[in-house]
């Protein structure tokens, strides 16, 4: 999958490289944004490599709001993904640029016997911390590769990523302002808002038994540090198992209702067709939909890049890693001959059923081209299907994931 | 008399220090991406109050006017994009013929 786009950016280099050099022999300044790109393998996948502060350099989709794609490289790197190369989804574009961590507050209110307003340090001082591994992955994830394709932010598959969220369980939040008989929903909403005061603002919501199942937390640290800006500094909500739009960042407003949110993010946005597989005949729209929930099972090979020449008739060793909604990854199986014989590939260690799982195993490949697919199941029978499946949002793609390799 | 006032001095120092902390900021890179040259651009230019032209350009290409109209209707019935109701066909022109 990487080895067109790594070509394609030493090549931008190295021309980038050659202008910057000629510049300097006519005495000319090189361009200020000598900028550096990457080819997604998705038709118009051309992208810029930027880097943000507190990042690395991450593959822009968009710069206002601030959308930055994980090149796939990083997800060999280890299980976690390092903060600086996690993804970055905003909706809308007035994201907030100051922040003062004295003054923040996070309030809960609405259907409570006593509303609180809780600064960073009683929220870190005033409840037992907990700790869990979770991947955050975009509905949208993969969205570029949808055939026929549709609109939205056209993503290939790096807006996943697997951290160690610490945090506060909601349940502790919700249970010391006491949720009141009558109550249905919890909604939350982050310091971020639209460009125009007529922008539905972004709110989400959670029934209220999720919201008090003692998984879902407010969380202030992300692999052992603060949160990076972009992914929700100082707090965001962390919904395990769940697609990225719950995960709301910047989080200062928790809401509990008496009647289930009625807002254009939840009533219209992020709604998956009404039946098992969230799918439609493509280009059909769906009779019924729902809210979008938890993430379907997904796996990658990781260590080999599409397009790759390995050695042939010799052990090559496969690695990659696997992930669920939270029921727990059970098998992964691997395949050299076109999905005609599977092999049971070995799990790694296991960081809980929120976690991505690393596996491995070993091949021997006669010369030639073949294709390798990775296809995972969970502990309850959910896998990957071999051929694609379709929705107008371009949501929850998870087919078996294909990577070309030529044996020499 | 002195190690009182230096201490006191201390004090008011690192408490201001506690008192007066400065928000944290954060610096976003420059925005480079424009709207390709068009007949049209100039109205279209509207579309870039709530985000950079790169949503625009990132799209699949060449899905023509259907794709561009829903995408509009979007934006102004969802989003309230402040587009003239004059100014939309001119837009999904643009933006038909050039992405």
């Amino acid at each position: 999958m990487e080895t067109p786009n790594t070509m394609n950016r030493r090549e931008t280099l190295k021309s980038a490289l050659a202008a910057g050099l000629a510049a300097a022999v006519a005495g000319k300044l090189a361009p200020a944004a000598a900028s550096e790109t990457v080819n997604l393998p998705l038709g118009n996948g051309e992208r810029p490599l930027v880097t943000y502060p507190g990042k690395r350099a991450l593959i822009v989709l968009t710069s206002r709001p601030p959308q930055l794609e994980t090149p796939f490289s990083v997800f060999d790197e280890g299980i976690f993904t390092p903060n600086d190369a996690f993804y970055v989804r905003y909706h809308l574009a007035d994201i907030p640029l100051k922040i003062d961590r004295d003054a923040f507050r996070l309030n809960i209110q609405g259907k409570v016997d006593a509303p609180l307003s809780l600064s960073l340090a009683e929220l870190r001082n005033g409840f037992e911390p907990v700790e869990l591994a979770a991947v955050n992955q975009c509905s949208g994830n993969s969205r570029g590769f949808f055939e026929p394709r549709v609109a939205g932010g056209q993503i290939a598959n790096g807006a996943m990523g697997n951290a160690r969220w610490k945090g506060v369980p909601l349940k502790a939040l919700l249970t010391k302002a006491g949720v009141q008989t009558g109550a249905v929903q919890v909604s939350f909403q982050g310091l971020d808002r639209p460009v125009l005061p007529e922008t539905p603002t972004f709110i989400k919501a959670l029934d209220l038994d999720h919201a008090l199942d003692g998984e879902v937390m407010i969380a202030y640290a992300m692999n052992g540090e603060d949160l990076p800006w972009l992914n929700g500094f100082p707090i965001r909500l962390i919904v395990p198992g769940y697609y990225g739009t719950y995960w709301v960042k910047h989080l200062n407003e928790i809401t509990v209702l008496d009647a289930p949110l009625d807002s254009f993010w939840m009533k219209t946005a992020y709604r998956i067709p009404d039946n098992v597989c969230a799918c439609t005949e493509p280009g059909k729209a769906p009779t019924s939909t729902v809210p979008i929930g938890r993430f379907n099972v997904r796996s990658f090979l990781t260590n080999i890049a599409d397009g790759a020449t390995v050695k042939a008739n010799s052990s090559l060793n496969l690695r990659g890693i696997a992930f669920d909604g939270g029921y727990g990854v059970s098998d992964v199986v691997v395949s050299a001959d076109d999905g005609k014989t599977w092999t049971e590939a070995t799990l790694g260690e296991n960081l809980g059923k929120y976690s991505f799982r690393e596996w491995k195993t070993n091949v021997s490949l006669e010369p030639g081209k073949h294709r390798l697919m990775v296809r995972a199941a969970n502990r309850i029978g959910q896998s990957q299907p071999l051929e694609p499946l379709w929705n107008p949002p371009g949501y929850m793609r998870n087919v078996v994931e294909v990577t070309n390799v030529i044996a020499a | 008399m002195k190690s009182r006032t230096i201490a006191f001095l201390l004090s008011l120092i690192a408490s201001s220090a506690f008192a007066f902390a400065e928000p944290m900021a954060y610096q976003l890179p420059a925005e480079t991406a424009e709207l390709k040259p068009g007949p049209g651009v100039e109205t279209a230019i509207v579309c870039t109050t709530c985000h950079s032209a790169d949503y625009i350009s990132t799209q699949p290409s060449g899905k023509g006017t259907a794709f561009w109209q829903a995408e509009a209707q979007k934006m102004i019935k969802v989003y309230k994009a402040p587009i003239a109701e004059d100014d939309v066909s001119v837009i999904v022109k643009y933006l038909a013929a050039t992405y």
